[in-house]
């Protein structure tokens, strides 16, 4: 009878240990609804005290952005063309270049070589925003200048080249991960029919991994839409509706860095710009996440 | 493939009776330009690709060459001894990193007891005790999401809530907690891969021994996952010392010269001391700022190089 008794006291003991656990667990997995819940409250309450003073419509649509002097203009487009601008070019080095050194890495490295690539890259991924910031200002500008005199000290074409360079590894790594999920015989199969490399890579590996270096894109397009400090030291802080690669800019995260370095007090409207813009740039690249799930999804193909 | 269809016999038709001979063979290995007069072609263009392909990767190779060079060139005629015991000042050869130093020091263990206490935890609760289920679907798409949040916004989260509602202030304690929250996402799927690699019989054999769920994940399961646990913990740190919107945003670029002791301290740290002197506009703030890019990256780099360290350490061990 003691025995038993003893027993279940200690069985009591351990379902008492078990609750606590399991509420601990419970709550740090609860943890990220809150913090995403936090994001959210936090910017729609700033945003909205700041749409009770500027209308949406001269937000959205107008063409100037001057919050900080008279007359104010609250037109957020340049900003964005900005980040447009910046994030186009990062694509136009990022794409090329990370696609085929992702094809390179899995259909043509020999595992040697992808031993001593793949950790490269790594360390190429792993490299602070802030350096590449750096290196624009150390090596690109001077070198755009000297080919191209006319480009002034702060450049959106010099961002766009730093921050292509830093989503390059995050885009090559996914796409070798997709080229890679393809089965060997879908290969075999094509390279008994007498396909060369090429052949093979273009026309079998690439369509049949379609979703997932889509995904690939989207994903490493929103982390340059995001990207802050690089841009900030080098695109300059002039926002401007223009096209031209080589003048000086400002992306919407630059702006967000430039008013919070200045001591602005909270209730400004300044104050609240940033939370409208963050707010924007916030729905941007949720948007561009959702986007890359759907593309995961819609386009996969199954294999057995 | 284009060398399909057009190489075949069409079966169609019967084959011819006697095909009339063409002249005879000449000697020597038959031609393969016979069998398919594009080969050449074909060949070329794959040769082409290739060295295309090798030629990125170069160039890949060579702007991260480039990028270190200068990085190098510029930096260590500054890195001494004194650069790394003093603290920030006008003066360029007064200046050093120390203050950052101690302050990138104070985030990562409070970054690390964050990441540990609420990322492995809920990575645990997600792959050993959540049962399948709305809720559970609606943390993990939360997770995929969250990680794709920049992390600038992060850092209105750490300014709104942490410094100003909580009335933190900009001090250690509200930079830890935001740079903690950044790293969530991170630390939560990349501990749940190692969990996953555990295998179900191990947790099978714990239930039938009797044990309980937990005492199942804390003698057998968190040992066994431990090594990639850490890995991902510390990848997620050198992820989070590098970062540094989420400060600047929380308005940390202040001029701070002392060592922080309390948690309520003011702090800098490397990234925020590496983005004020890069973004003076005298060139010679330009050098001390690659000094600074030199000892960050030097943490950056001794902490990735423990992670592979763990990881080979993981993988030579039992496979299941």
């Amino acid at each position: 009878m003691a025995q038993t008794l003893t027993t279940s006291s200690r069985d009591r003991l351990l379902q008492l240990q078990e609750w606590v656990v399991r509420v601990w667990l419970g709550a740090a997995a609860l943890c990220s609804i809150a913090v995403t819940a936090g994001i959210v409250a936090v910017l729609a309450v700033e945003t909205g005290r700041f749409f009770r003073q500027v209308s949406p419509l001269e937000f959205f649509t107008g063409t100037e952005w001057a919050p900080l002097f008279d007359p104010r203009r609250f037109g957020v487009l340049p900003l964005v063309c900005g980040t447009v601008l910046v994030t186009f070019g990062a694509s136009l080095i990022a794409i090329p270049c990370g696609m085929l050194t992702a094809l390179y890495l899995s259909e043509y490295a020999s595992a040697g070589a992808r031993r001593w690539i793949k950790p490269l890259l790594e360390i190429l991924a792993g490299i602070p925003t802030v350096v590449y910031g750096y290196f624009a200002l150390a090596a690109v500008t001077p070198a755009l200048r000297f080919v191209l005199p006319r480009t002034e000290v702060f450049n959106g074409a010099s961002a766009a080249v730093v921050v292509g360079i830093m989503i390059l590894p995050m885009v090559a790594s996914l796409c070798d991960d997709a080229f890679r999920a393809v089965p060997q015989y879908i290969r075999h199969g094509a390279y008994a029919v007498g396909a060369t490399r090429l052949e093979v890579s273009v026309r079998v590996v690439l369509p049949a991994a379609l979703s997932g270096v889509l995904a690939a894109f989207v994903l490493a397009l929103s982390r340059a839409v995001g990207e802050t400090m690089a841009v900030t030291l080098a695109a300059g802080a002039t926002p401007k509706l223009t096209l031209n690669p080589l003048v000086s800019i400002q992306t919407m995260t630059a702006y967000m860095v430039q008013i919070s370095l200045g001591d602005t007090p909270a209730g400004t409207v300044a104050y609240q710009t940033l939370f409208a813009v963050g707010a924007l740039l916030f729905l941007i690249t949720l948007g561009m996440n959702l986007v890359a799930q759907r593309v995961l999804r819609a386009f996969r193909e199954v294999y057995e | 493939m284009t060398a399909t269809a057009r190489d075949l016999p069409e079966w169609d038709e019967p084959p011819p009776e006697a095909p009339a001979e063409p002249a005879p063979a000449p000697p020597g290995p038959p031609s393969l330009h016979r069998t398919d007069p594009d080969l050449a072609r074909r060949r070329r263009l794959e040769r082409a690709f290739h060295r295309l392909c090798q030629a990125m990767v170069g160039l890949v190779l060579l702007a991260l060459a480039v990028l270190l060079l200068t990085i190098l060139v510029q930096g260590l005629p500054h890195l001494d001894r004194q650069f790394l015991t003093s603290f920030p000042s006008r003066f360029v050869a007064k200046a050093g990193v120390k203050a950052a130093l101690f302050g990138t020091l104070w985030l990562m263990m409070l970054t690390a007891a964050l990441a540990i206490l609420l990322g492995v935890a809920a990575a645990v609760y997600l792959e050993e005790y959540a049962r399948p289920g709305r809720l559970n679907a609606a943390i993990e798409v939360n997770i995929a999401n969250l990680a794709g949040v920049p992390s600038i916004v992060y850092g209105m989260l750490g300014l709104a809530l942490f410094v100003r509602g909580l009335g933190c202030g900009r001090s250690l304690v509200a930079g830890g907690l935001t740079l903690g929250i950044l790293v969530l996402p991170m630390v939560i799927i990349a501990s749940r891969e190692a969990l996953r690699a555990v295998p179900s019989s191990l947790r099978q054999a714990a239930y039938a021994l009797g044990a309980t769920r937990w005492q199942a994940v804390r003698c057998h399961v968190l040992p066994t996952a431990l090594p990639g646990i850490a890995t991902s913990v510390i990848l997620a740190l050198s992820r989070a010392i590098g970062e540094t919107a989420p400060l600047v945003m929380m308005g940390a670029l202040t001029y701070v010269a002392f060592v922080p002791h309390r948690l309520t301290d003011a702090f800098t740290a490397l990234p925020i001391q590496v983005f004020n002197w890069a973004s003076r506009p005298q060139r010679e703030f330009h050098a001390l700022a690659a000094s600074g890019i030199i000892v960050l990256l030097v943490v950056l780099l001794s902490m990735n190089g423990l992670a592979i360290g763990l990881r080979n350490r993981a993988e030579r061990r039992v496979r299941w």
